[in-house]
């Protein structure tokens, strides 16, 4: 019996392993290049103030969460309670960025679904979101003292996530 | 009623496929006549239920019955009837359900035009398609049941996906299905084979046609799947490099190799193991393709909705398959019996060469398709690997391929004189050298990628000429007297010169304008000017429609016509379509697709000048007329003929 | 009812002199040349696998808007490239780069062809020359042909 005759079910084997582990994987999630890297300066108008900016760089020095959202955005209203509790028990501040959408819409529907945000700021025409690699929202990201990006999440923030990833990356990254 | 008939026709079915997996294989280890007599009625058996089945989903779909989960989701009571019908396969559970309708199909047709095979080797074959027929049914019971009821019924359907309301995908998928479920026969010939342990060159000849016949469908399904983008995407594309189509592709490359193995391995009695793993790797191939499809691991535009646990019972039987014949071949393969003796210039060694080119050519395509999937289930990211990379990788291989193609026919069996072979070759090679240099600064431009093209094609339909020559040495009776093979062989192989010269010209000299029209604005366009004279609003019975009107007419003078590209919008799913108008010509195509409307009166319009366009699937359908050509060989209708013309019946033949 | 008549042939010529030969849509069609052949090279993220120059999403027109601006101020294909794959990593590449985790897709098709053609030439190299029959056997053949 010779051996060379089994390569190509060995070949294949391999090959069926990699296919049952991309059975787990999603093809279309896009993963961040900047974790580990110093998060995208901005300097955006705030929704509240608009005559007021604010800058990424003013918030080194804390750990912090940006939160991309919109008032078009069905999954957004999914995750907002969460974040609204988050804020409430001031477990870390978040700041929201308010993506090619209309402030006065955005206004409204924080009016009426509530306001986690320490402060949030009005990307209009998308850039600053490009700037962070955002292709869909909601996205957040968690970002350390120095201004570095430690973590990305795609889709509504769930407390499965919160609570299996973010809040032990928020202890680490508070020392 | 019917629904639930035709989920008990599936279910009898499978139990008929299931005893048909089992016992005539069974029966052929034993040498028991009764059980493998067993094999030819189990399947057709099989197939009278599967088809009642599929006429039960057909039915449901014609006659709108909303209570069908199925036909709720993908039908419309507006939906023209044929699209209504087409309907049955346009979602994942029933084409599915056409798979199954097609193995059963080919099964039976195995099990009818086989009467002058041994017993044993019919029975081990249609064994081994009963047992894909009953992990297929397994998998569509389970998981994918086309026969869901909802209840209480919807008032009337979703419609089915305007890009599938169009007689090009009505037809595809079909003729797909019918490709890449025909290689199951070649498979099962193969695992036979290794079951018994006999490859005498009799079992080449009978998995020939099956094979043949096969690719035969599984090229003009491509060729129509890529038409149909072209004329219903709106930009011209045909071709994509998206996984689904590699996944297509992929067979067809194995399938062709296996053709050209299985000449070999049935004039020769060379090649036998290679030819072997060739039939595995070429069906292994298409349900891998099923598997991507479905199971939600790449995206592509043509994935059916994903559900990852149907992708593990999808894999799970691949590997039960794919693992099993491969762990049957490292087992059983090494008594397949020694290649015949060739020297080392000969047409098997070119041929080999052809079997390496295209092994190749489908090893990078499935690198290319798998990779990114590859890397991330590593842990190393994420990747994109698209048409740039196929592109470069896939045109170095298939040039030498094609340069063997033309040797290859001019080299005799089993020692051929290399001396010999290169002087017949030389005019076609100067031949093809001058067209490729002259026919470039004829069309008004020369490029490197359009001169080695044309090179290409001039080379096959060179050495063709010089193939013909050769053959009519003995006047041109000789040449008439030649097979419906090498016929099939001369057609095929010309065919890809035309699709060579149509992929070429088109991707060498396409011309395009992106333009703002107002009412009597022209554009002109490689010698052809458009003039705009409006817009209106028409109506189909499921869509509404804003229509453009261009006249067209060549700049140095003649006669007119009328182009009318539309903007659809299909009421029940508000999607909106962009329907190009062409005009479709033997040396160009017209191709006008209407944009956006800047104002009341100015619309963006693009206007393409695809030159030779239509050689590209014109190419695709000589290449399966000369597999037709070749299915109708002379030896298999004498076969089939002389059976009936004898009255006495068939000898009993021993148990093999 | 001439005078209406002339009126109305007026108005068309009148019509017919304001139609002429229709503008691009794009100011700069060598610009956008360039910018539709980086864009086919660039992945939409939100599509199911469709490029930037074939896809009318959102997010892809804004991107594909990128790239026509940063080519107008003068930038390179490969900066252009860069700033995406800053911002969405290789994933936005169809054409995957060059890189200690790619060698293998990149030159896998070069090694399996030679693999290939090593073993034809191994298995060729081994194979016994078709012997002609020697002069014992032809006349032996012969012999037994003989009626």
């Amino acid at each position: 019996m010779k051996k060379r005759l089994f390569l190509p079910l060995a070949f294949f084997v391999v090959l069926a392993a990699v296919l049952g582990v991309g059975l787990s994987l999603n093809p279309r999630e896009v993963s961040s290049p900047f974790i580990g890297r110093p998060a995208p300066a901005f300097s955006l108008p705030q929704l509240q103030d608009p005559a007021l900016r604010l800058g990424a760089g003013e918030l080194k020095g804390q750990v912090w969460m940006l939160n991309v959202w919109a008032s078009w955005c069905a999954p957004c209203r999914e995750e907002h309670p969460l974040l609204v509790s988050l804020a409430r028990e001031q477990a870390v501040p978040i700041i929201g960025l308010n993506y090619k959408d209309d402030p006065r819409n955005a206004q409204e529907w924080l009016l009426r679904l509530g306001d986690p945000y320490k402060v949030c700021v009005i990307d209009r025409d998308g850039r600053a979101g490009i700037d962070y690699g955002v292709y869909g929202v909601p996205e957040t990201f968690v970002i350390d003292r120095a201004g570095i990006v430690r973590f990305k999440h795609v889709g509504p923030l769930t407390q499965e996530v919160w609570t299996r990833e973010v809040q032990p990356l928020l202890q680490q990254l508070r020392g | 009623m019917l629904p639930e008939l035709g989920h008990f026709a599936l279910i009898v079915a499978l139990f008929v496929a299931l005893a048909l997996a089992t016992l005539p294989i069974i029966g052929a280890a034993r040498n028991s006549r009764a059980w493998m007599a067993l094999a030819r009625p189990a399947a057709q058996a099989h197939f009278v239920f599967v088809a009642i089945a599929f006429a039960a989903l057909m039915t449901s779909f014609a006659n709108n019955d909303f209570s069908l989960v199925n036909v709720a989701a993908n039908s419309n009571s507006e939906l023209p009837l044929a699209y209504r019908i087409a309907a049955t396969w346009g979602s994942h559970e029933g084409s599915m359900l056409l798979w199954v309708f097609m193995l059963a199909g080919w099964t039976v047709a195995v099990s009818l035009f086989s009467s002058r095979s041994p017993l044993a080797m019919v029975a081990r074959v249609l064994g081994v398609m009963g047992f894909i027929n009953a992990g297929f049914l397994l998998f569509i019971l389970f998981t994918s049941t086309p026969f869901a009821r909802l209840l209480p019924p919807a008032l009337d359907g979703r419609d089915l996906n305007p890009l599938l309301q169009d007689p090009g995908m009505v037809m595809h998928p079909p003729l797909l299905y019918m490709g890449y479920v025909g290689f199951a026969v070649a498979f099962a010939f193969a695992v036979a084979a290794l079951l018994s342990g006999r490859f005498d060159a009799a079992w080449a000849r009978w998995s020939r046609p099956w094979t043949t016949a096969a690719w035969m469908f599984l090229t003009l399904g491509i060729a129509l799947g890529s038409w149909w983008a072209y004329y219903e995407l709106g930009w011209g594309g045909w071709w994509f490099w998206d996984p689904v189509e590699n996944a297509s592709f992929m067979p067809w490359l194995a399938g062709t190799a296996l053709i050209h193995s299985l000449v070999v391995a049935e004039k020769r009695g060379a090649f036998k193991a290679w030819t072997v793993l060739l039939a595995i790797a070429a069906f292994s191939l298409s349900l891998m393709g099923t598997f991507l499809v479905r199971s939600g691991v790449l995206t592509s535009v043509h994935a059916f909705a994903t559900d990852p646990a149907r992708g593990a019972f999808m894999l799970s039987f691949l590997g039960i398959v794919v693992g099993g014949s491969l762990a049957l071949f490292g087992w059983r393969a090494a008594s397949v019996g020694f290649a015949g003796s060739f020297d080392r210039f000969s047409r098997e060694t070119l041929l080999l060469g052809n079997n390496v080119l295209l092994a190749a050519a489908t090893g990078a395509v499935m690198l290319g398709t798998l990779y990114p999937l590859a890397l991330d289930a590593l842990g190393l990211g994420k990747i994109s690997v698209g048409a740039p990379y196929f592109e470069t990788v896939f045109v170095p291989l298939m040039a030498p391929l094609v340069l063997l193609m033309g040797a290859a026919p001019l080299a005799r069996w089993k020692s051929a004189s290399l001396a010999d072979v290169a002087a017949r070759l030389k005019w076609p090679a100067l031949a093809s050298a001058a067209a490729a240099l002259l026919l470039p600064w004829l069309a008004g431009r020369f490029s490197v990628g359009v001169a080695l093209g044309l090179f290409l094609a001039a080379w096959v339909f060179a050495s063709t000429a010089v193939l013909l020559l050769q053959r009519s040495r003995g006047g041109a009776g000789q040449l008439a007297r030649a097979s419906r093979s090498f016929w099939g062989m001369v057609l095929a192989h010309v065919g890809i010169g035309i699709f060579i010269v149509g992929v070429t010209m088109v991707r060498g000299y396409e011309t395009e304008r992106d333009v703002k029209m107002g009412l009597g604005d022209h554009v002109d366009v490689a010698g052809y000017r458009f003039t705009f004279r409006g817009v209106q609003e028409a109506t189909g019975p499921n869509y509404v429609a804003v229509r453009g009107d261009l006249e067209v007419r060549p700049v140095a003078g003649g006669a007119s016509l009328t182009m009318t590209p539309e903007k659809r919008l299909y009421k029940e799913q508000q999607m909106p379509m962009t329907e190009a108008a062409i005009d479709a010509g033997l040396t160009r195509d017209l191709y006008v697709s209407l944009g956006e409307p800047l104002d009341e009166k100015t619309w963006t319009v693009r206007v393409y000048h695809k030159p030779f366009i239509d050689w590209i699937w014109g190419g695709a359908f000589v290449m399966a007329l000369g597999g037709l050509l070749a299915l109708t060989d002379r030896r298999y209708r004498v076969a089939v003929r002389r059976e009936r013309e004898t009255s006495l019946p068939p000898l009993r033949e021993a148990a093999a | 009812m001439v005078r209406a008549l002339l009126l109305a042939m007026a108005l068309t010529a009148g019509a017919a002199q304001a139609a002429g030969p229709a503008g691009d849509v794009a100011a700069d069609t060598v610009l956008e040349a360039r910018v539709q052949q980086l864009a086919a090279e660039l992945r939409c993220l939100v599509c199911q696998n469709q490029s930037l120059a074939d896809s009318h999403a959102d997010l892809a027109v804004q991107l594909k808007g990128q790239v026509r601006e940063q080519l107008r101020a003068g930038r390179s294909e490969q900066q252009v490239i860069d700033y995406m794959t800053q911002r969405y990593g290789d994933f936005v590449l169809y054409r995957p780069p060059l890189k200690a985790r790619t060698v293998l897709l990149w030159g896998g098709p070069a090694l399996l062809l030679l693999l290939g053609a090593g073993s034809l030439a191994w298995g060729l190299r081994a194979r016994p020359r078709a012997a002609d029959l020697t002069d014992a056997e032809s006349s032996r053949a012969a012999a037994l042909l003989e009626p």
